[in-house]
């Protein structure tokens, strides 16, 4: 932390949440309207990326100590597994179900398998962006 | 599995334990336990004579791959009976000699007798089989079998260049056989010989006869040493000698004989004559070139090298004049039946001197240590049985009554005589050459035999030249060349021994429709074949006496017209010229290889819409142009001219990524708000990832403007051009309805969605999606693993 950007810290503090809610709306809201796992993945690592910059790996590091990679392999798992789950209920790989339930607080809402499909690939897409961004950035 | 098929496959069963006993018993000899093998089979088919001499034929089936039409079908008749009897009896013989040859403790005795007992059990395969995959299957059992027992000294150069070049040529004969035995299967449908013979009438108008038999003559005359293939044997002359004795005298290199005396009810049944052209003619090219190129010869085992092409040239050109029988209706009068009879004639009187010969100069070889006919001489007295057995397998050969070689020249000369007054197929004019040639190579033919026997043991005893201390061979060496030449002797003076016996039924399975009454007379009266034979000893001794007066003869052909030397030159031309054509186009230049990929597409989908016609314009159903699709077209008209022609890289980077940007407002404006987020932070990524690349060029790059190159803009612009024409043509042509409807209408009743193409993405054809985020797993990881391993190898270094 050479540089002490106090005008960009300060803006990163505050967009990183807005960035990270819009992704998030991204994310949910892909199976009604535009968006989905991917793009909800890539912006999210959009405003991880927007923290680096700020800030600088050792720091964001420190904030959030995820192991990538490790994300990529739990992406991964979540959706094969959802993807087989379906294989418990005697029909084929890949069959997604879904219902309308009565949950607390948010009222009468749809829950679909394909949404925990495209939460796979949502971390898929964040643990291999931040993989490579990170990597590159600290070899030298 | 019967006793026959048993005794085919003994050798091979055999040699699985020849090893075991070189090391159980080190101190008997491992040949003694081999001679059992070769000895009872030889009684074993003694047995078959009574089957075979009544014109019946044994034949017993296993199984193989039925479904394939491969069975192993093992037949005796009479022309299987005397090669399976020569195969295992002088096999047993040259077992017997190899004992004393080799030596049990300088030798690797287990691996000779494992291929030797190979080489066996495969002859007597080829010559047993009925089926021909199963005959081809031996055939080359045979040739790397003896491709093993030429390179025995592997340690000596010329054993592998020998072993090599025997190996080249009869295998490209085999495999032109197989091609052969396909065809004739194609005709047929059958693998079968006998039923081959059976439906001959089938294959004798069909449009593949002439291909089929030149390919199975192909691997005929390769085996046996036929001009212009002749060329290996003398090479082959490295083996050992006892190896030389069997493979390349008496057995292997009559199997290509064996084929085709077999092959001849098949094939010369044709009303063009082509078979007995091409039997009959290059066998007498290869009887006169043997003969003539051994007496140039000053090697023992050379001499008898070319010797044994001619005389196989001689049995060749028998088999293709008998075939000539064929073509004449009154059968008991037919004069050619007698020129296949002399041929299975010649062919056991062949076996029997020239296996002694071989022998012989073995002995020699082995007592002296030199083979070289210019440092022997004058051994008569000193090895007086070599000297007996020499001479009378020399007169023998030379054709010298009263031994066999004699008898076998004699019908040789009739059937020539008769040959030339053959009326049918242009041997009224052309046929006179047959005994002429015959004649002259008789002539060489007594010459060499002459110079083999006198220029040996006689004249001045030279023991400065000698390695050794000549004395006579071990009475066991001598054992079987003895048995060899009592044959000569017997065979010479009671012919109707075999006459009796094989002769007849091995004549009656070539030409199956003939009844041979078959007896062989010493004295023929006064007539043309006594006086040719007179002339041929006159002009023999004559020349023989003024040899080196006339010697230089063979200094007139250049050495470099040699088919030796046309062989010598071709292998190491096409490795140079392979070479070259791969240095040529392998130029380890990826543009290269992209160059002749882009070639290779234009070329062959061009040719496609061209040759089939395909291309249609048909502008009915296209949409109208509007205001914003034209301005984006041209905004990425501009950044794709700009990325080609800018002077520095990052004009290049940011022209891509603008025309990644109006991608993205492309999709926006055909309606794909999905695809249009993605492009743009894809954009946005790969641009920085450019710009990262960028950034770690080496600075002299930076600058470099891109080269223009003719053939490049003209195989881009092809691609281009091809790529555009199949997108219209096939826009043009819908064949059939979009099944976008039933997505259209599922996306929300059974999928419980709205967004269509997110629901296709993880619904749908979630399969797909699956593996596209492993595909970016591993690129993720790809590309950790990349930077962080440079990392720490560079810390190591």
């Amino acid at each position: 932390m050479k540089n002490k950007d106090i005008i960009l810290q300060t803006i990163a503090k505050v967009v990183f949440f807005i960035i990270i809610l819009f992704s998030i709306h991204i994310f949910f809201e892909g199976h009604y309207r535009p968006g989905g796992g991917f793009v909800g993945g890539l912006v999210t690592a959009g405003g991880l990326v927007l923290l680096l910059l700020a800030y600088d790996l050792k720091t964001v590091k420190k904030l959030m100590p995820i192991n990538f990679r490790i994300l990529i392999g739990i992406g991964l798992a979540v959706a094969l597994l959802t993807a087989s789950a379906a294989m418990l209920f005697d029909v084929p790989f890949f069959t997604h179900a879904f219902d309308y339930f009565d949950l607390p607080l948010l009222g009468e809402t749809s829950l679909h398998s394909a949404a925990l499909f495209d939460l796979g690939v949502y971390l898929v897409v964040v643990g291999t962006t931040m993989t490579i961004i990170q990597t590159i950035g600290e070899s030298e | 599995m019967s006793a026959l098929h048993f005794a085919i496959i003994s050798p091979f069963i055999f040699a699985i334990f020849v090893p075991f006993l070189y090391k159980l018993f080190r101190k008997i000899h491992t040949g003694w336990f081999v001679l059992l093998l070769p000895s009872i089979l030889f009684i074993y088919f003694l047995q078959f004579i009574s089957v075979t001499r009544d014109g019946d034929t044994f034949i017993r089936t296993v199984s193989w791959i039925p479904s394939l039409h491969i069975d192993f079908i093992a037949k005796v008749d009479g022309l299987s009976l005397i090669f399976a009897l020569l195969i295992t009896g002088i096999g047993a013989l040259v077992v017997l000699y190899s004992i004393y040859y080799l030596s049990k403790n300088k030798e690797k005795l287990n691996t000779f007798y494992v291929y030797l007992l190979l080489f066996m059990g495969a002859m007597l395969g080829v010559v047993l089989s009925d089926n021909l995959i199963v005959l081809y299957m031996f055939w080359e059992f045979t040739s790397f079998s003896s491709f093993f027992l030429i390179g025995y000294w592997h340690e000596r150069e010329k054993s592998r260049y020998g072993a090599q070049k025997s190996m080249l040529i009869t295998v490209f004969g085999g495999l032109s056989l197989l091609g052969g035995i396909i065809l004739l299967y194609i005709m047929t449908g059958t693998f079968s010989i006998q039923e081959m013979v059976a439906n001959v009438g089938v294959i004798t108008g069909h449009a593949l006869f002439i291909p089929a038999m030149i390919f199975v003559l192909l691997g005929a005359f390769t085996k046996s040493a036929q001009f212009p293939f002749h060329i290996w044997l003398p090479d082959a002359m490295e083996a050992p000698t006892p190896v030389s004795a069997y493979l390349h005298s008496a057995t292997m290199v009559k199997a290509g004989i064996y084929l085709v005396a077999r092959m001849t009810p098949i094939f010369a049944y044709d009303q063009s004559g082509t078979w007995i052209w091409l039997v009959a003619g290059f066998g007498i090219i290869t009887l006169f070139w043997g003969s003539f190129n051994a007496v140039k010869q000053t090697d023992l085992k050379a001499i008898l090298a070319f010797s044994t092409i001619s005389q196989l040239g001689l049995i060749m050109s028998l088999l293709g004049v008998g075939a000539a029988a064929l073509h004449f209706n009154e059968l008991s009068e037919n004069i050619y039946t007698m020129a296949i009879v002399a041929a299975v004639f010649h062919l056991i009187n062949h076996s029997t001197f020239k296996g002694s010969l071989f022998m012989m100069a073995g002995i020699v070889d082995h007592e002296t240590g030199t083979r070289d006919i210019r440092k022997l001489g004058g051994l008569m007295t000193l090895m007086p049985i070599t000297f007996t057995i020499a001479l009378i397998g020399t007169f023998s050969m030379a054709g010298i009554p009263p031994f066999n070689g004699f008898l076998s020249k004699e019908m040789f000369f009739t059937a020539m005589k008769h040959i030339a007054s053959f009326d049918l197929f242009n041997f009224s004019s052309l046929g006179i050459l047959f005994p002429i040639i015959a004649w002259i190579a008789s002539v060489f033919t007594f010459i060499y035999s002459m110079m083999l026997v006198w220029k040996t043991f006689t004249g001045p005893y030279k023991p400065e030249k000698l390695a050794k201390k000549p004395h006579e061979a071990p009475i066991g060496m001598l054992i079987s060349p003895i048995i060899l030449v009592s044959l000569v002797i017997i065979i010479g003076l009671f012919p109707n021994i075999l006459s009796a016996t094989v002769l007849p039924a091995a004549a009656n399975a070539i030409m199956p429709e003939f009844i041979f009454d078959v007896h062989i007379k010493m004295w023929h009266g006064v007539n043309l074949e006594l006086f040719m034979t007179i002339g041929v000893i006159a002009i023999g001794t004559l020349l023989y006496l003024s040899l080196s007066k006339w010697s230089r003869v063979y200094s007139l052909f250049p050495e470099k017209l040699t088919l030796n030397k046309l062989y010598d030159a071709f292998i190491p031309s096409l490795e140079s010229s392979s070479n070259v054509f791969i240095r040529s186009h392998m130029t380890g230049y990826i543009r290269a290889y992209l160059a002749y990929i882009f070639i290779f597409f234009i070329g062959i989908l061009g040719i496609t819409i061209w040759g089939k016609d395909a291309f249609v314009l048909n502008t009915e159903n296209t949409a109208s142009i509007g205001v914003y699709e034209a301005i984006l077209a041209l905004l990425i008209v501009i950044g794709t001219v700009t990325i080609l022609a800018s002077k520095s890289r990052l004009t290049s980077i940011l022209a891509l990524g603008a025309v990644g940007y109006t991608v993205s407002l492309y999709y926006i404006l055909f309606r794909a708000p999905d695809l249009a987020l993605t492009q743009l932070v894809i954009e946005t990524i790969s641009v920085a990832l450019f710009l990262v690349c960028f950034y770690f060029l080496p600075k002299k790059f930076h600058l470099e403007k891109t080269r223009f190159k003719l053939t490049n803009a003209i195989i881009s612009i092809g691609v281009g051009l091809v790529v555009t024409l199949i997108a219209i043509a096939s826009s043009s042509t819908k064949l059939f309805p979009s099944i976008s409807k039933y997505y259209e209408e599922h996306t929300y009743d059974p999928a419980g969605g709205e967004n269509m193409v997110n629901v296709i993405l993880v619904d749908f054809r979630g399969f797909d999606t699956l593996f596209e985020i492993c595909v970016l797993a591993v690129a993720g990881l790809g590309i950790y693993s990349l930077i962080k391993l440079r990392m720490t190898r560079r810390k190591e270094g």
